[in-house]
């Protein structure tokens, strides 16, 4: 009865569908789309570039390389650090990436278990959620400062 | 499920081919950068064999984690560095790293030998939702801490690249 409930609000909930239990189809049967993608990405990028290369016309000087050909000249070096706050929000990208990771299997299974499960992730959200408040009160998430 | 037949064959040596031709990439590369993007295939190998061991959900992590995350992290590192401009030159640490690259190499290739793997006929590999009921059942302490210590990552970060100025503002507060 449960499933049937969550399989008509959420059609991809219901009847889980493992097509490497049908018979005469592998494990990997299922992944030949994956591989059949990527040639096909591969070949679309190749092309791209490779008729660019014989199709459009390149010309060989130095004003090329400037940034703004009509222009002031740059002056220094390319090179500039970047300020530590990028390195922050990286490490941000990460813990809340990885929180992720642990939501997707509560995800797929929190259906089938009773109620306290899904509180169990509210725990586990609201702990990260008060780190993300400590940094927000920090000022980490604004700019111009 | 067994690495029988063409397409796992194939997928096996191909997934070599990509994982240690951009591994070389990553060492023989002059910019730094350059080198991360090799580092990024590697890692997408890497989950490709993953998927070939039949473990999605690894495969997934290493992908969202590893190509998304991990490599942001590495690229902000270098940029933050000032002296990484000067690319990646020759360095005097060259011999000792090839030695210590030899005795790792050493090791693992014993312990892989010595160790007595078991062989399994019917082998049915854990779906992302047997973790998930694992996670949620069994381990759900382990899974509780592991927010509070992600949390403590993200306060030591915070803590870690405070300013000067800052930092006197919570001395005298």
């Amino acid at each position: 009865m449960q499933a049937v409930k969550t399989a008509r609000f959420f059609p991809i909930c219901g009847e889980r569908r493992r097509p490497w239990k049908e018979p005469g189809l592998s494990f990997y049967d299922s992944y030949s789309a994956v591989l059949v993608a990527t040639i096909a990405g591969i070949i679309l990028v190749g092309t791209a570039v490779i008729a660019a290369k014989l199709l459009a016309p390149f010309g060989r000087e130095r004003g090329k390389d400037v940034s703004y050909e009509c222009g002031m000249l740059p002056i220094g070096s390319n090179w500039s650090q970047v300020h530590v706050r990028y390195y922050l929000l990286a490490i941000l990208f990460l813990i809340f990436d990885v929180e992720t990771v642990f939501i997707f299997p509560w995800a797929v299974t929190f259906i089938d278990f009773p109620k306290y499960v899904f509180y169990e992730m509210l725990v586990f959200i609201g702990v990260l959620g008060l780190g993300l408040a400590y940094a927000w009160r920090r000022g980490v998430l604004e700019w111009g400062r | 499920m067994a690495l029988e037949g063409f397409g796992p064959a194939f997928a096996f040596w191909l997934l070599s081919a990509i994982t240690l031709i951009s591994a070389g990439g990553v060492m023989m590369a002059r910019n730094l950068l350059h080198a991360v993007l090799f580092l990024i295939v590697t890692f997408i190998g890497v989950a490709g064999f993953f998927i070939l061991l039949s473990a999605e959900f690894i495969a997934m992590a290493q992908v969202v984690i590893y190509v998304g995350a991990v490599a942001v992290l590495i690229l902000f590192a270098i940029l933050l560095t000032p002296r990484s401009a000067r690319d990646n030159s020759e360095t005097v640490w060259g011999a000792p790293a090839a030695l210590l690259s030899i005795a790792l190499a050493a090791v693992l290739i014993f312990v892989i030998h010595d160790t007595a793997w078991s062989e399994t006929n019917s082998f049915q590999a854990p779906s992302v939702e047997d973790l998930g009921r694992a996670l949620l059942s069994t381990w759900v302490l382990p899974f509780q801490l592991a927010s509070v210590l992600l949390t403590a990552a993200l306060i030591g970060a915070i803590m870690l690249v405070r300013s000067p100025e800052e930092e006197a503002e919570d001395a005298l507060s």
